[in-house]
């Protein structure tokens, strides 16, 4: 199957192609050189053609996902798809059922995105859902920042055992990277404590959440992992957190000489909160981004706030029960066994809403404020900000001071006073935005076929109907918004699957996941060493806990190790 | 103009009959109404496939026939007038703003569920959910008036945040559950739960009530209730609730139906 997408206006900032009028050719699901004169063409004069967009943290797959979706009819009753030739029927908002999710992810020219909170013991259903889940690769990333086993290791300071059980831990969940959320917090939570500082212990581990964090760090780059460690830090429920974020950073800053980046640090929106109370809580952008600036191993994505009705859902277990009480609304919560927790509730962001509308700023400013984009990743945390499908507005609060401004004039006046956002003129350029949403994000989880249209590259490819040189996003930033909500073109692996918007052809991705090697018999004496007590821990045996990798549709593994 | 719509035949499956709504119909030629689809099922069939259509004077929309099948009539309308001779299904009058519905027979689940304005009444009974959210939703009936002349289900009212639900005969379990503001008045007897986790309004009851929630707490005995305009004769047992809730809701319960609560008499006035 050939294909030539020809004239098309190409950003690639990968390649060093800002822009250019070229053309593209396609040859069995990579970029090739040329192709012969059967090769289909698709004519993109006048459009952009950017990689396919890659999204690095979005739940979209997993239990909490999904007990959102059973709290929730409400959230589906008035989006809703019906059966069209090519498409199954499904429902939407903000957390859309799983063949929805992959259509609406393809119709905006997103091919690969990644589902950021798996608690091991989840793992199945997360990917039972993923395979489910058409029109994308995908992966997921696994929740070891409140692990019994691996708080245990690090406190007796067994680093090379515990690098054993995160490898052991990677293969037996077949996942991505090594998440944190609220390491240590939320079993902390579990005891009825708030994690607050870095330092404050565990109880009954008797280790800080600085130590799990740094100890993580270490393995990661000891196991050579293509995701820096993906970390939501402490500390989210309160104001004044954008400190435990900075510190967070801080505390692995002298890691990183070998590796230029060695944390991510994910929906900072959140937790970029300055002040000592909901009356007078400012954004923290400034002091995170000019940390940022300076030191050169932190990488953040920003977890924007849509305004509108959403579902709010982590691992945080403590944060969701704090929002629970803040709005009333009703909330789901589990415990997972000895690996964390998980919470979810729905919530209303409003414009009107003080405390909303500078969290709204927050995550603007920061995209705004960090000078480098290959190092600020756009998200909404999705559904946490706000669902995926709202990306297009965040790209046009980024490109446009206009789109922005008209935002401003609506929201809380407070608010609007004690933002910087009204005072920053920055506008981001169709190709930072391509670093923003493709680029960047497929560097930072180390897929060198993604997030580029060199030759040998993946053909995933994204074909927005705006023409560069007619529409000027800044001031038409509603055209930029309608062509990145429904592209012109998907191509996933060399196929047309979305022309016009819809979807012409379903195809399942593959699922990534890391397999890293180590050295020796170290992860059979991790194995025999954690046996016993999961025995006794578990509602599983040790035997049925780790998925084969028969379990995924298509699976792609991805080798590392040290 | 106006239409009578005469069922043809009886419906097999649910008709979504959303469409039907006089701001959607009037001043739309005629064959345009008879290739108007609807979903039944899960096909759609043109509305003169399934009704006999007559145009007639005046601006109101006639449906003549068994019903019972037929969900959404007058769904999100705005004003006009629709008369149903005969049953109806459930969700009539859903998220209504404006304008009047009549059932001549009996109504479904959902009568004027997240309605907002206008008015609608129904001879015969109702189902459960009279003027209540969306499953899982907080959004229940906002504004506008509900009557329905014979008995309604459970859970009437719930999430009701504004308007009057008027029911002569009596309900089932639970009605004003979670209610947030607006009136329920109940001619007949309710089979209990009255006004669980409510904060606000008002529930009436002048029928038989099996017992008091224990959150709630006896303030006071009075002689009459007035809703709009219309005095209601008591005296009633006034109770303050949900207390689980912080609430403050009003449930009103007749004494004279009610002789076996009389004990709460002597809680008056006691602090808690």
């Amino acid at each position: 199957m050939e294909l030539l997408i020809r004239n098309g206006t190409v950003f690639d900032p990968l390649n060093h192609v800002d822009g250019e009028r070229m053309d593209i050719a396609v040859k069995d699901g990579k970029i090739v050189e040329d192709v012969s004169s059967r090769a289909e063409v698709i004519d993109a004069s006048g459009m952009i053609v950017m990689p396919g967009g890659v999204d690095i943290h979005s739940h979209i797959a997993g239990s909490k996902v999904n007990t959102g979706r059973l709290m929730r009819p409400e959230d589906h009753y008035r989006d809703y798809e019906f059966r069209r030739p090519q498409r199954r029927a499904g429902v939407g908002h903000s957390i859309p059922s799983t063949y929805t999710t992959g259509y609406r992810y393809a119709e905006m020219g997103y091919t690969t995105v990644f589902e950021p909170a798996t608690p091991p013991l989840k793992a199945r259903h997360t990917h039972e859902e993923l395979n489910e889940i058409p029109m994308i690769d995908k992966g997921c990333f696994t929740l070891l920042g409140n692990n019994w086993f691996i708080m245990d290791y690090l406190r007796e300071g067994r680093i090379e055992e515990c690098k054993g059980f995160v490898a052991w831990m990677l293969e037996a969940t077949k996942g991505y990277a090594v998440k944190l959320v609220n390491p240590g917090g939320v079993e902390a939570w579990g005891w009825g404590r708030y994690i607050i500082g870095l330092d404050d212990p565990v109880p009954r581990f008797e280790i800080t959440p600085r130590e799990i964090v740094e100890g993580l760090c270490r393995i990661n780059s000891m196991l050579r992992l293509p995701h820096p460690i993906h970390v939501h830090t402490n500390n989210m429920a309160r104001v004044g957190n954008y400190e435990t974020t900075i510190a967070t950073m801080e505390t692995v800053a002298d890691q990183a000489s070998g590796s230029p980046r060695n944390i991510h640090v994910t929906h900072v929106q959140f937790t970029g909160r300055k002040g000592s109370s909901w009356v007078n809580v400012r954004s923290g952008a400034e002091e995170i981004s000019s940390y940022v600036n300076r030191r050169g191993h932190a990488e953040l994505d920003i977890g924007q706030i849509i305004f509108g009705d959403t579902t709010t859902m982590t691992a945080d277990g403590s944060f969701q029960y704090l929002l629970h009480i803040l709005s009333g609304n009703k909330w789901a919560n589990a415990d997972v066994e000895v690996e964390t927790g998980a919470g979810v509730v729905p919530y209303t962001y409003r414009r009107s809403n003080y405390v909303n509308a500078i969290q709204w700023g927050i995550g603007l400013e920061l995209a705004l404020l960090i000078e480098d984009p290959w190092r600020i990743h756009m998200t909404t945390d999705h559904p946490n900000g706000g669902p995926f499908t709202e990306y297009p507005r965040v790209i046009a609060w980024l490109m446009s001071r206009k789109a922005r401004d008209k935002t401003l004039s609506k929201i809380n006046k407070t608010a609007r006073r004690r933002l910087i956002l009204p005072g920053i003129d920055r506008e981001y350029t169709l190709s930072e935005i391509a670093i923003l949403t493709r680029a960047a994000t497929a560097k930072s989880l180390g897929l060198t076929d993604k997030g580029h249209l060199g030759v040998g590259a993946d053909a995933d490819i994204a074909i927005y109907a705006m023409d560069v040189e007619k529409v000027d996003p800044s001031k038409e930033y509603r055209l930029l918004r309608r062509a990145f909500r429904r592209t012109a073109y998907t191509i996933k692996e060399g196929e047309i699957v979305v022309k016009d918007g819809e979807i012409v052809k379903t195809v399942f991705g593959r699922t990534f996941w890391v397999k890293p090697w180590v050295k020796g018999d170290l992860m059979e004496r991790v194995k025999e060493d954690v046996r016993e007590r999961f025995e006794e821990y578990y509602t599983v045996r040790f035997g049925n806990y780790p998925i084969p990798d028969s379990y995924l549709r298509r699976p792609q593994v991805i080798r590392a190790g040290g | 103009m106006g239409l009578i719509l005469k069922l043809k035949r009886s419906l097999r499956v649910p008709l979504d009959t959303s469409p039907l709504t006089p701001d959607n119909l009037n001043g739309r030629p005629l064959d345009e109404i008879y290739r108007l689809e609807l979903w039944e099922g899960n096909r759609k069939t043109p509305l003169g496939d399934i009704f006999k259509i007559e145009e007639v004077d005046g601006g109101d929309l006639t449906i003549e026939g068994d019903l019972s099948k037929a969900r959404r009539i007058g769904y999100m309308m705005k004003s006009g007038r629709i008369k149903v001779e005969g049953d109806a299904g459930l969700y009539v009058g859903e998220a209504m703003r404006g304008g009047e519905i009549t059932v001549e027979g009996d109504a479904g689940a959902w009568l004027g569920s997240r309605m907002s304005g206008g008015k609608i009444t129904v001879e015969g009974d109702a189902g459960d959910f009279v003027g209540s959210s969306y499953r899982g939703s907080r959004e229940g009936m906002k504004g506008g008036v509900i009557k329905i002349k014979g008995d309604a289900g459970d859970e009437v009212g719930c999430w009701m945040r504004g308007g009057l639900i008027w029911i002569d005969g009596g309900v089932g379990c639970f009605p004003g559950i979670h209610m947030v503001d607006g009136v329920i008045f109940i001619g007949g007897d309710c089979q209990g739960r009255a006004g669980a986790e409510m904060t606000g309004g008002k529930v009436i009851i002048q029928g038989y009530l099996p017992t008091v929630l224990p959150s709630f707490r006896t303030s006071e005995v009075r002689g009459k209730v007035k809703v709009d305009d219309t005095s209601i004769q008591g005296p009633f047992y006034v109770f303050e609730g949900d207390l689980n809730e912080g609430g403050s809701g009003k449930l009103f319960v007749n004494i004279g139906r009610n002789s076996h609560i009389a004990w709460c008499e002597r809680l008056i006035g006691e602090v808690e």
